[in-house]
């Protein structure tokens, strides 16, 4: 009698180990596949959800962002790191198109193409695109860097292992790795400004007014009224990374 | 000035067109093209160690022992040009203890425990256990404690243990085949998946990161067993180098066809990229792709390995054709990892220029460290050759029931 007793709980423990082991095992099968979905639904935030629109005609290439931006975020004055920066489109009459981007556009731009080769010229400032699927995060071995419930992506520096990997996923080249830190820095919209009330320092400079941002879940929104008024574009909309910068009058020569 | 920072305002001024400008430094440098470098010579030689074990071809005997120290040696060290050039190392645990579902690299963490400790660690532990039991018992000192502690105290060399021994060998070697292509196909998907960049970007990547890890470990192998051979100055077994040859001449075949298949796809395909990687193949990446990988690497040897299945000149000449063979492929399988690692890196992402790669010979991420994670996998191989030798096992002489 006892000993059958002992062949049950023997067996009982098998069949709730088993049923432990497998539950586990579907469970992580499962999640594994909703990670193979990653970019399948763009994840939306319920609350504020944070766009940014840039217009390309209203932008002179003063420069202004770029060096707000670095003054305001402590970025490494060198010309290889750049949370924001402005590109200088040229299309010459025979089609060529010649870009550059001298210290980010910090100093300004001086045109070196004769007047009379130009076909159009025009300036692009350019800045994370605080993706909604985005690539960046996907790929982050340890969840490092992630998108806030509004709509930003940010790093963690205190968990960032530094191999750079998501440097080498995004796919608009607006990130890089702190010389001082030895993890990856991005730009933050400003959140530490944001929280305050106040406009991220790229946004408050422009002496133009060719960046706006907003909620886009606001239908009232700056952002909202822009991109109704406008006939707004991102950049490489083929990699589908829910890119959320979106701007007015994009030339199909901008990558 | 910083030397990381002088060696970047070199960069800036060799950077031709546009790229962008956190693009002028190259994320990703030699340690990163070691990586796939090492876990692909560690998928070979795994695999021509279970060519000999599952599919019984008994005539690769002598270099299965050795094909299975070579594979867990490098192993060892696979990750450790990975960790050496995270910008901050000691952090590097975070992989393995918060990993993120959806990213490759860390689930490559797990594939990687998996294939050192149950697959190769169990594999030589069940393959050398008896051996390990009769060499302490013919030793003396701390090398007879060292062989006692690593076969666990087990004392049983009963044919009927002996014979257990093989069979769980036998089923972690089929087990091991799928994890070793798991292992390499995996890494060729950390390339493979980033949309971003079009040089990487290829459903292909893995599959052909496959075939030239094993191209490549079979290589070592026949490497390695040449230069022991002329060491412990004792004859090759030239039918066992022969089927050697022969596989790596088929499984080139194949690795050739798929890297074809690749770029002809993409020339056909033309797609937004095509230019900038047209200009990238024949300008900075010309030597080392055509020359080095292509020439070198890939079309000498196989000619010659083909030439071979038909026309065999004596021993001797044989023996010294396949070692060059060996060595131009494991070159080329090297220049191909650079290719792929560098060579993604070197154009812009905005499709209008191309950036520079140079390296120092000291530091971090010189040449000397890597030099360090090529060198230490041999000295590894070393000790684990005078611990466990192959060539003194004993159990076949036990009758197995």
């Amino acid at each position: 009698m006892k000993n059958n007793k002992s062949n049950l709980s023997r067996r009982d423990f098998f069949k709730n180990g088993a049923i432990i082991v497998g539950g586990i095992a579907v469970a992580s099968a499962i999640t594994t596949f909703d990670s193979v979905l990653f970019a399948l639904e763009p994840p939306k935030g319920k609350g504020k959800w944070y766009g940014i629109g840039i217009d390309i005609n209203k932008c002179i290439g003063c420069g202004k962002c770029a060096n707000a931006c670095k003054l305001e975020n402590n970025v490494p004055k060198e010309p290889f790191y750049f949370r924001s920066w402005v590109e200088q489109y040229t299309i010459k009459n025979d089609g060529t198109i010649k870009v550059e981007s001298p210290n980010g556009g910090i100093d300004g731009f001086q045109q070196s193409i004769p007047d009379e080769e130009i076909f159009k010229s025009f300036f692009v400032p350019k800045m994370c695109n605080h993706c909604a699927k985005s690539p960046c995060t996907q790929v982050c071995p340890v969840g490092a860097t992630f998108e806030t419930p509004e709509g930003i992506v940010l790093v963690d520096p205190n968990y960032c292992i530094g191999c750079r990997y998501c440097v080498q996923a995004c796919p608009y080249g607006c990130r890089y790795v702190h010389p001082d830190t030895g993890t990856v820095d991005k730009c933050t919209l400003c959140i530490h400004r944001l929280k305050k009330g106040l406009q991220p320092a790229c946004f408050e400079i422009c002496p133009t007014e060719a960046r706006i941002f907003g909620d886009l879940n606001d239908l009232e929104s700056k952002i909202n009224y822009f991109l109704k008024n406008h006939t707004c574009m991102v950049i490489k909309p083929h990699l589908n990374t829910g890119s959320k910068l979106f701007y007015n009058a994009l030339s199909s020569e901008v990558r | 000035m910083e030397p990381h920072l002088q060696n970047l305002y070199e960069v800036l001024s060799k950077v031709d067109g546009y790229v962008y400008p956190n693009e002028i430094e190259l994320n990703w440098s030699i340690l990163i093209v070691l990586y796939p470098y090492i876990t692909g010579l560690v998928a070979g030689a795994f695999i021509l160690a279970s060519l000999e074990r599952i599919f019984k071809l008994h005539i690769l005997k002598p270099t299965y022992g050795l094909a299975l120290l070579t594979a867990f040696s490098f192993m060892l060290v696979a990750t450790m040009p990975l960790i050496s050039h995270l910008g901050k190392p000691l952090r590097a645990y975070e992989i393995m203890i918060t990993p993120h579902s959806s990213s490759a690299m860390a689930i490559f963490g797990f594939v990687y425990l998996w294939y050192l400790m149950v697959v190769l660690l169990l594999e030589i532990w069940f393959d050398y256990r008896c051996d390990m039991i009769i060499w302490a018992n013919e030793t003396k000192g701390f090398k007879r404690f060292l062989y006692r502690a690593l076969s666990l105290w087990t004392t049983d060399i009963s044919p009927k243990a002996v014979a257990l021994d093989n069979k769980i060998g036998y089923i972690i070697t089929v087990i091991g085949v799928p994890s070793a292509f798991l292992l390499h196909g995996y890494v060729g998907f950390i390339f493979g998946s980033i949309k971003a960049n079009p040089w990487w970007s290829t459903v292909l990547m893995p599959v052909i990161f496959l075939f030239s890890a094993m191209v490549s470990g079979i290589a070592l192998v026949m490497f390695i067993y040449i230069i022991l051979n002329k060491i412990r100055k004792i004859s090759v077994d030239m039918a066992c180098l022969d089927t050697i040859a022969k596989y790596l001449f088929y499984i080139l075949i194949i690795d050739f066809t798929l890297e074809g298949l690749d770029q002809i796809h993409r020339i056909y395909e033309a797609e937004e990229s095509f230019e900038v990687l047209h200009m990238l193949v024949f300008g900075r990446l010309f030597f080392t792709l055509f020359i080095m990988q292509g020439l070198f690497g890939t079309v000498i040897p196989l000619i010659t390995l083909a030439i071979l299945q038909f026309y065999k000149p004596k021993v001797q000449i044989r023996k010294i054709i396949y070692f060059i063979i060996a060595t131009l492929i494991l070159i080329g399988i090297f220049f191909m990892r650079w290719n792929v690692v560098i060579g993604g890196q070197l154009f812009s992402k905005s499709f209008y220029g191309y950036t520079s790669f140079k390296i120092g010979l000291i530091g971090a991420e010189g040449y000397l460290m890597a030099a360090v994670w090529i060198i230490v996998p041999f000295l590894i191989l070393t000790f684990l050759l005078w611990l466990l030798p192959p060539w003194k096992k004993k159990e076949d002489e036990i009758q197995v029931i």
